[in-house]
């Protein structure tokens, strides 16, 4: 068997549920190769080459890679993957976006979203928002498969030694062409990737009071998330959406406040280790999955849990830091 | 310009569905049914170009058993034009639904095609993106918003780090996210003209697609239910319990 996994990166970086693909390409066994494609990102093909377990890694580097066009990278991973057992990427939504060309452009179908390896062709997917968890196995010659990153731990991103080869090929469609994009900027952790989250609802009752939130998540070191409703309000951008048709979340410790915890949420957080929710409604749907559950005002708990972390942080921190 | 809608009937997003005892699958006796909340963005996007005069007609199509009429008629009644039902007896996987929807382009020769991102039942989000390539259409998903220009289209999405957007040529697929539009109630009068619009049905043997099943389902299974825990009383007890029970700050 031989694994294809497409690296999800920026150009200058690799994106961490990369290694987390990388780990579940190893649960499956075989070579593992890796493409990075985009332009300028030598830097990445050769850091993705010191992951643990990766023979070979492919640099594609070329304008029509750039940003990641579907239409393109699908043609390329097609062109490549048809030398392979499995074609693997992270279900972000660059994968999302791409990967179910490949499979159609290789005549096969695609498994989205694995959050387990059974074997080399059978695999577990969550359906219906995760009330369901689905065992599938797939006929078909090459497997085309997402990956849920959140359902994987990271390979090693030191140790190994792949090679990284060039790749000539150039496929660049004249039917879609990048215009533009507006990505949020945040010192705080990546949402997906962060070890505590802390996420606003509809209770939030309008954008600055998350600043309330980025205080708190500030003093963890977390990041901030969202609940639809608060997304569709307008509160924040649509990027910080955690549930079944936003990002998918599952650090240490998830903190929901003024979330009435409608099962599309759940869908994205309720693997968290430890579930926080504030909210004032002692019924909300929340409470099931909470560990512990704080019926209050948020507006009233926001401002002491503030003060009391600082206190908590300055007694165990050395006092430079 | 013709606009093709695709859309899906699903369990009505506020049901928690249920997996069989003997977890073949899960249970869908009785269940109440509604348009996939994707698809019926993707509905309301086609009419509100109709209305702005981008679109002259609005064709939406769904594959399944005779029930998924009731879903064209609920896309009728939003403002679709005619319905196309390609009649199966099982749901197809993503593929062979691309590849008879692109039976049905090549018929309808449309100008866009707008399907949901994903389906809230089996969650797969691939269908729009498998039509692309085999109609070799550009395709711009998860848009929040849809700008019509002369021969082609600029699509914002919404990705992971915010907004891209992307100028496509067409005809090309558009698949949509929450944000792009709020569908409107069909209101009482338009469910009723609904009725007297014409709907047809066809067939994947018409179309010349062979329905097949390349994804065996070999199981479905219940996820590891999170019990509830306790209540807190105040925030001292909460932090307290955080860094000396779960110790996770
Ligand atoms: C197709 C589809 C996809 C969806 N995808 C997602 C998704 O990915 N993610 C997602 O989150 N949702 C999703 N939803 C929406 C979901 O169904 C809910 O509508 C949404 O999660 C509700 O958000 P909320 O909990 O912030 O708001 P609400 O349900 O309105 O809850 C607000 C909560 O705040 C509490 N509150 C109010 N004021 C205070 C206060 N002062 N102090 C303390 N508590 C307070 C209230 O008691 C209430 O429980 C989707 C829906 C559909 C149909
Ligand atoms: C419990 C369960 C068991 C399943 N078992 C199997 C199995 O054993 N084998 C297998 O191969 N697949 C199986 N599936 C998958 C499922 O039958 C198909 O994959 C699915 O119906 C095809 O579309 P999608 O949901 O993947 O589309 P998505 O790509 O998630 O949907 C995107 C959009 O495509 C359009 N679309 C999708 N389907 C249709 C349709 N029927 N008519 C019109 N438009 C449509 C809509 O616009 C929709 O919003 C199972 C699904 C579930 C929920």
């Amino acid at each position: 068997m031989s694994i294809l996994v497409v690296a999800e990166h920026d150009n200058n970086a690799v994106d961490p549920s990369t290694l987390k693909t990388l780990a579940a390409a190893q649960k499956i066994g075989g070579d593992i190769e890796v493409l990075v494609a985009g332009k300028g990102c030598s830097t990445v093909a050769e850091n993705v080459a010191k992951a643990d377990g990766v023979k070979k890694v492919m640099l594609a580097d070329n304008e029509a890679y750039e940003h990641q066009l579907a239409e393109n990278i699908s043609e390329l991973v097609a062109d490549l993957g048809k030398n392979y057992s499995h074609i693997l990427a992270p279900a972000t939504t660059t994968g999302k976006n791409f990967m179910p060309r490949v499979a159609a452009l290789l005549d096969v179908a695609q498994v989205s979203d694995i959050i387990s390896v059974e074997s080399d062709d059978t695999f577990k997917r969550p359906i219906y928002a995760g009330n369901a968890i689905a065992t599938v196995q797939s006929e078909d010659n090459i497997k085309v498969i997402t990956v849920r990153a959140t359902a994987f731990d990271a390979v090693a991103a030191e140790g190994g030694s792949g090679d990284v080869e060039s790749i000539d090929s150039v496929f660049n469609n004249d039917k879609s062409e990048f215009v533009g994009e507006q990505l949020a900027e945040s010192e705080r952790p990546d949402l997906t990737a962060a070890e505590i989250v802390i996420s606003g609802g509809r209770g939030m009752q309008n954008g600055d009071n998350f600043h309330m939130l980025e205080d708190i998540a500030d003093k963890l070191g977390a990041a901030v998330g969202a609940s639809r409703a608060a997304v569709d309000a307008g509160f924040v951008p649509n990027d910080m959406q955690v549930g079944q048709t936003g990002k998918i979340v599952a650090p240490q410790l998830y903190v929901a406040v003024g979330i009435s915890g409608a099962i599309q949420h759940l869908a994205g957080m309720k693997d968290s280790k430890v579930i926080v929710a504030i909210n004032k409604d002692e019924e909300a749907p929340i409470f099931q999955v909470a560990d512990y559950g704080l019926v209050a005002d948020l507006f009233d708990v926001l401002p002491e849990l503030k003060e009391k972390l600082k206190n908590t942080f300055e007694d165990s921190l050395p006092a430079s830091i | 310009m013709k606009i093709l809608v695709a859309v899906k009937r699903v369990i009505d997003y506020n049901v928690k569905v249920r997996v069989k005892p003997d977890q073949s699958d899960v249970d869908l006796a009785n269940v109440k049914m509604a348009l996939n909340p994707f698809c019926e963005i993707a509905v309301e996007e086609a009419v509100r170009l109709k209305e702005a005069g981008t679109a002259d007609e609005v064709v939406v199509v769904s594959i399944g058993p005779k029930a998924v009429q009731e879903q064209l008629r609920t896309a009728l009644a939003l403002g679709a034009d005619r319905a196309i039902q390609v009649e199966t007896d099982d749901m197809p996987d993503s593929l062979s639904a691309a590849k008879i929807l692109k039976g049905v382009v090549e018929k309808e020769g449309p100008d866009m095609v707008i399907l949901g991102k994903q389906s809230i039942d089996s969650d797969n989000n691939q269908t729009g993106q498998m039509l692309g390539a085999l109609t070799g259409m550009p395709q711009g998903t998860f848009a929040s918003k849809v700008e019509v220009g002369d021969g082609f289209v600029n699509v914002t999405r919404e990705i992971d780090g915010g907004l891209q957007t992307v100028k496509l040529n067409l005809p090309a697929i558009v698949t949509t996210d929450l944000r792009l539009n709020e569908p409107r109630y069909a209101s009482l009068p338009n469910i009723m003209k609904a009725k007297r619009k014409p709907l047809e049905t066809t067939s994947p043997d018409e179309l010349g697609v062979e329905v097949k099943r390349t994804i065996k389902l070999l199981k479905v299974e219940t996820p590891a239910e999170r019990s509830a825990g306790v209540k807190v009383a105040d925030v001292d007890e909460l932090v307290d319990k955080l860094k000396n029970e779960a110790k996770v700050l």
